[in-house]
């Protein structure tokens, strides 16, 4: 069943420009693609490692710059993508090496205040980042000749990176140091005592999600060819912390459908409903208040219920009682 | 000389107004452990309703005490409805807090409209007051004393009444307090309520000062986060200490360094936080 539905939404994805046609559509699409990868970016933290992080869209805006800081200085586009996208994860680290002193809401304050002095610095430091003019590059880069300038030709590119990082989210997942991720998050005292170096796990976790921040950085800079401070903001860094925390923390479809919530709700909606802003804190406000644990989880647990009153109701078995009534 | 006269005369202000916006916050945190991110917007709502008040020709003193109240009323609903069910899911409180922010701000731009709305100051304290050699604006001088005013009777207060007794108990020890026999969530709404209707106060206070503008909210509440971390959660004197010193910092950062405005900001909270988790006076570790 989940495997029909898997080709189904991996066929739904490649063929794309086939049934959308206006190319507006198909960037948001894009769009929606590169917030999902920055939501699993940050999920590796959140929901996997149980660290609320608001500073990501530091890290985030950092890859921005960097890549475009080089390429303005005359280095190729290949160079300058692995090189901003290594120093991310050296960011991440100095951002971990700071911020892992604490869990809970002093790690929260930490990171917030990190992503601030980010932002402060891109605002500010105005010889190096243009400050609020921003920083931008002439062309998208053009892997093996191929031009990426078109929207159709662009989807695709990022469509391929979103499928890696998927890929790569899984892996990481499912591998022993997923499972330490994960059991550091819900018995940290029982770890340590078991032999595990906590704070080494999480550093690691760290620079993995600095690095998938890191891809969603390069290709948001490569789909706007441009970038500004507001990139690094705590607006950018709540937003998507939104996108994890709607779609399910913990789980890997939640953060790409809390992400293709927002993203449409911003893109799509705004063009019919002015007052789109109030529609998105109402969903969250909603979200919170049947679904806490997030949309995806929510609806898989919708789903089961009715499956299972489906089930009962078809084998005429009298419902399993519920609730109060037993010794 | 006068540059710093005059600087060290805003930074002072501008720390009274973020006491008011921040004690609040420090409780509501302290207590009931709640990041409560609506703070910047209850700063923004309460000074927009301020504005609705005067325009209804309340007078000046009245409209801060009206807007305060609605937004204690606000406050209260909120947290009643919303944020008594998610006690301990902090997730769920950002994303609640996060969105209510969100509704909170679209309203405002519905209600009041985009353009940012200046706040005349009062008759009686439009004048200026000669200090040393620089004339100080009345007014600033009268928001810091009624900071002061306001952070003796909060003090007065925690330390002096059976409630303060209870709400410092709340905040050392929530589980020991209920045990006693301490109503801790009727504590919760009334402290909320308060945190809300101070903030709400503040907001229509600065309005001479900042105006009332559409972003206000986001400009204040990373403000009054550092403060909260930099002086301690739970603890009035940490707010009233970080408040001037977050003052201070704004004022003289941006004018000396401001390349480096945000920088100077949050480099101390970050330094406090690395150091010392719970603040320079705060009363919980996280």
């Amino acid at each position: 069943m989940k495997r029909v539905a898997l080709i189904l939404a991996l066929a739904a994805l490649a063929t794309v420009p086939l049934w959308i046609t206006n190319s507006y559509y198909v960037n948001v699409t894009t769009q929606i693609l590169i917030s999902a990868i920055f939501a699993l970016g940050l999920n590796v933290l959140v929901g996997y490692g149980g660290l609320v992080s608001l500073g990501h869209a530091g890290l985030f805006g950092f890859t921005c710059y960097a890549c475009g800081w080089l390429i303005n200085a005359g280095v190729g586009q290949l160079p300058s993508a692995i090189a901003a996208i290594l120093l991310t994860v050296a960011l991440a680290g100095v951002f971990a090496a700071l911020s892992l002193r604490a869990t809970g809401i002093t790690f929260l304050m930490i990171t917030l205040a990190l992503g601030q002095i980010m932002w402060g610095i891109a605002y500010r430091w105005i010889s190096v980042t243009g400050g609020d003019n921003g920083l931008s590059v002439s062309a998208r880069p053009a892997p093996f000749g191929l031009s990426l300038e078109d929207p159709v030709p662009f989807y695709y590119a990022t469509l391929i990176a979103f499928l890696v990082v998927v890929v790569a989210m899984y892996a990481f997942v499912h591998s022993p140091l997923g499972a330490s991720l994960r059991a550091t998050r819900d018995q940290p005292r029982r770890m340590t005592t078991l032999g595990y170096h906590v704070w080494m796990i999480r550093f690691l976790a760290f620079l993995v999600s600095g690095l998938v921040v890191a891809i969603a950085g390069l290709f948001f800079f490569y789909y706007n060819k441009f970038v500004s401070p507001y990139a690094l903001s705590l607006t950018t860094s709540a937003e998507t912390l939104l996108m994890v925390i709607a779609g399910g923390t913990g789980t890997l479809l939640g953060p790409i459908v809390g992400a293709a919530l927002v993203v449409i709700v911003k893109y799509v909606v705004s063009a019919y409903v002015e007052r789109w802003n109030m529609v998105l804190g109402a969903i969250f406000v909603a979200i919170v208040l049947f679904m806490p644990e997030g949309l995806v989880p929510g609806s898989t647990r919708l789903v089961r219920r009715a499956y299972g009153y489906l089930r009962a109701r078809r084998s005429r078995a009298k419902p399993v009682a519920q609730g109060e009534g037993g010794p | 000389m006068n540059l710093w006269l005059i600087l060290a005369i805003n930074s002072i202000t501008l720390g009274g107004l973020l006491f008011l916006l921040s004690a609040g916050f420090s409780l509501i945190f302290g207590l009931m452990r709640i990041p409560n991110l609506t703070h910047g917007s209850f700063f923004m709502l309460g000074a927009y309703l301020g504005v609705s008040f005067l325009h209804a020709n309340f007078g000046f003193w009245l409209s801060a005490i009206l807007g305060a109240l609605s937004m204690a009323a606000i406050g209260g609903v909120i947290e009643r409805l919303l944020l008594r069910r998610l006690a301990g899911q902090e997730l769920a409180q950002v994303l609640v807090t996060l969105g209510l922010s969100f509704m909170i701000a679209d309203f405002c731009l519905m209600v009041w409209g985009g353009d940012p709305i200046p706040i005349e100051t009062p008759d009686n304290l439009a004048g200026s007051v000669p200090i040393l050699s620089v004339v100080f604006p009345s007014y600033r001088l009268a928001v810091v004393a009624i900071a002061v005013v306001i952070a003796a009777l909060l003090w007065l207060m925690i330390d002096r009444t059976r409630l303060g007794a209870m709400i410092r108990a709340g905040v050392d020890d929530p589980q020991m307090a209920r045990m006693v026999g301490i109503r801790v969530s009727r504590l919760f709404s009334v402290i909320f309520c308060l945190g809300a209707g101070l903030a709400g106060f503040a907001g229509f206070m600065g309005g001479p000062i900042l105006s009332v503008y559409p972003g206000l909210d986001g400009d204040m509440l990373p403000l009054a986060l550092i403060v909260v971390i930099l002086g301690g959660t739970g603890s009035l004197l940490g707010a009233l200490v970080g408040s001037f010193v977050v003052g201070f910092l704004y004022n003289f950062g941006q004018a000396v360094f401001p390349e480096l405005a945000y920088v100077i900001l949050f480099l101390p909270m970050l330094i406090v936080l690395v150091i010392r988790p719970q603040g320079l006076f705060g009363r919980i570790a996280s």
